[in-house]
């Protein structure tokens, strides 16, 4: 069973994030950047099942050059090769445009499975796995907190507000995982030197036979018309429990017509 | 006046709250009509209060293999009245699945959407609240038919009656969007709270809970409250709660009228689901807890010692 797990370099949260003061897209480049949490899951679980059934594992990221650091660790992780798409060009993609690309180079690989992450941190779109098997014309298998394979079936257990779902596919299908399903592992010595010597193919826009007309800022089918910090929190009030402080904070519920 | 559809959201017969927020919304965009998609019989008693809320026309698209299969039918069902009504906007709630579905209805109408948005005003500039809700961001789609998903609790419902004409439509489902079906829903002891999305209050416990066994402090605080349970990371890591009640960058986001939160420290990550809560309480027994910063009202005090004392004093004022 071959399976693309899709992997995305984000600024990481501890960090300070910005939007570029010029074309108001997100800063890539300034600050620390790191592997999108929940795809390291999804790295996780097709490693998982190709442990269970066999075939390959490729990593698929599209990002500025330095997303290579975020797909070494799947490397590392231990995903046999990688798919580089990186192109100026893209600079600046909306979600269905990301969508778009990252369709038309799963359209010249083989698999039966697609595995990405449930949400990333940077524009928290939650929506890839739906895009993509919606271009892919494939199954959609999303917020998977459990995962089957059977064969050409796949049985999914989809997390819901107040339970889970289950869901039921034939291959090939889009799966995204949320984090419950599983504990990622941490790259070992061995995997990390490993790592720099598996194949790793950079795709350009036109190498992946995208039209640059459909991708990149000019094109996106949204924009940021402006941003503003969020005005910090006026300071509230804090007390010191002496024995009342439930009380105090009841009055305090009470004043603001609450309870 | 332009039409804008919204796609209602439901449950168990009834519109989930946010549905109304929806349609409130859409009211600024133009002529707003409901759109029900689901099994056989799910119009049932929906359809009048989504007339009070201002739906002039509710259009009523009912099959098995709505529910039968995910997401791909309602949005397919959606695609092809975009097609028809040629809508000025189409809402979708902020909910896993709404996003989800504005998504490929993105993708088949060759529209943009705005990812939730907290608020749209009438020019159909939507405001975002991103980066764990440091930075406000307005947006707006520049290609096809606008879809916005809005997240629950940003607007505030209010009535504003209108025809409710139903108009049956028939629903197609292709092969293509049978590709995923549903074998089975299970429900995990939902018990009787609100949902944590759509809850005007809210109460989360953290690691300061100490265990699985002190949630029902927490619990107590909430039931008194009428509130929903949350939890963070650190607890649902642990085991102590489930999963899907956890706030915060990688659980779910909720804003709701008032956040409480109970022995949570306010890392960056859990605040990033939080932070558009109205009001903010917390107990902590640490002063130096990042969580004060956001609080409009703090106790630093031992939750065992606050909590309980809390509860009994709501159900003594509420007697
Ligand atoms: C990529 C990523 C994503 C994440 N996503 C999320 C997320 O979605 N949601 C989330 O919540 N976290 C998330 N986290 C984790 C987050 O960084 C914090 O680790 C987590 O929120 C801490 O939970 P906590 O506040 O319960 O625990 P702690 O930070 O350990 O805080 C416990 C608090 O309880 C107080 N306390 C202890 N005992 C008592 C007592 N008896 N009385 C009163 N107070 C007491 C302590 O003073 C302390 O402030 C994420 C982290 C990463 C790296
Ligand atoms: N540029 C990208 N490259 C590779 N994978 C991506 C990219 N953007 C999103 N994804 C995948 O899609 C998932 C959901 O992202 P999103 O829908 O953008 O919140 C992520 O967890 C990734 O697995």
């Amino acid at each position: 069973m071959n399976i693309v797990v899709l992997v995305k370099q984000v600024p990481d949260t501890w960090a300070e994030r910005r939007l570029r003061d010029d074309d108001k897209t997100l800063d890539r480049e300034s600050g620390d950047a790191v592997i999108n949490e929940i795809d390291e899951y999804a790295v996780e679980e097709a490693l998982r099942l190709q442990e269970k059934h066999g075939g390959e594992v490729t990593v698929l990221s599209m990002g500025p050059p330095r997303a290579i650091e975020t797909i070494r660790k799947a490397l590392a992780m231990g995903v046999d090769k990688a798919v580089h798409l990186t192109d100026d060009a893209l600079h600046g993609s909306c979600a269905p445009q990301t969508s778009l690309a990252l369709a038309a180079v799963l359209g010249t690989l083989e698999y039966d499975l697609v595995i990405c992450g449930s949400e990333a941190v940077d524009a928290r779109v939650s929506a890839m796995g739906a895009l993509l098997a919606e271009r892919l014309g494939v199954p959609q298998l999303t917020g998977a907190r459990k995962v089957e394979v059977d064969g050409t079936t796949v049985r999914i257990e989809r997390q819901t507000e107040n339970g889970y779902d289950v869901v039921e596919a034939a291959t090939p299908a889009v799966i995204s995982v949320v984090e419950k399903i599983n504990d990622p592992r941490y790259p070992s010595f061995k995997g990390i030197m490993a790592a720099k010597k598996k194949p790793l193919r950079t795709l350009s826009v036109a190498d992946a036979g995208i039209d640059p007309a459909q991708v990149g800022l000019a094109g996106a089918t949204s924009e940021v018309v402006e941003f503003t910090a969020r005005p910090p929190r006026e300071a509230g009030r804090v007390v010191r429990d002496e024995g009342d402080g439930g009380v105090k904070l009841a009055d305090y519920l009470a004043s603001q017509k609450i309870i | 006046m332009a039409e804008v559809l919204v796609l209602v959201e439901h449950a168990a017969g009834a519109a989930k709250k946010v549905t109304f927020e929806l349609l409130t919304a859409a009211r600024r965009l133009g002529e707003p009509s409901a759109v029900i998609l689901g099994a056989p019989g799910t119009a049932g008693a929906i359809t009048d209060r989504l007339a009070e809320y201002g739906a002039a026309k509710i259009y009523l698209g009912e099959s098995d293999d709505i529910d039968g299969y995910l997401v791909a039918p309602k949005a397919e069902a959606l695609a092809a009245l975009v097609a028809d009504r040629q809508p000025a906007a189409v809402l979708v709630a902020a909910s896993a699945e709404g996003k989800e579905i504005a998504g490929r209805l993105a993708v088949k109408t060759g529209s943009g959407f705005v990812a939730d948005a907290v608020d749209i005003d009438s020019e159909g500039t939507a405001t975002q609240s991103v980066f764990g809700g440091a930075t406000i961001v307005w947006s707006r789609v520049t290609k096809g038919t606008p879809i916005f998903t809005v997240r629950p609790n940003s607007v505030a419902a209010k009535p504003e009656p209108a025809a409710g004409a139903v108009e049956e439509v028939s629903v197609q489902v292709s092969a293509a969007a049978k590709g995923a079906r549903v074998i089975e829903r299970v429900v995990e002891d939902k018990g009787s709270r609100p949902d944590l999305t759509e809850a005007s209050i809210v109460v989360s416990g953290g690691r300061g809970m100490g265990g699985p066994e002190n949630f029902s402090l927490v619990e107590a605080l909430a039931d008194s409250l009428g509130a929903a349970v949350g939890a963070s990371r650190a607890a649902t890591d642990a085991g102590w709660y489930p999963h899907q009640n956890q706030v915060g960058q990688t659980g779910v986001t909720v804003s709701p009228q008032l956040y409480v939160a109970v022995g949570i420290s306010g890392a960056i990550q859990h605040r990033a689901g939080m932070q558009t809560s109205k009001t903010i309480v917390a107990v902590n027994k640490d002063p130096e807890a990042p969580i004060f910063e956001l609080a409009d009202f703090g106790v630093v005090g031992d939750l065992f010692q606050v909590v309980p004392q809390l509860t009994e004093e709501i159900v003594k004022r509420k007697a």
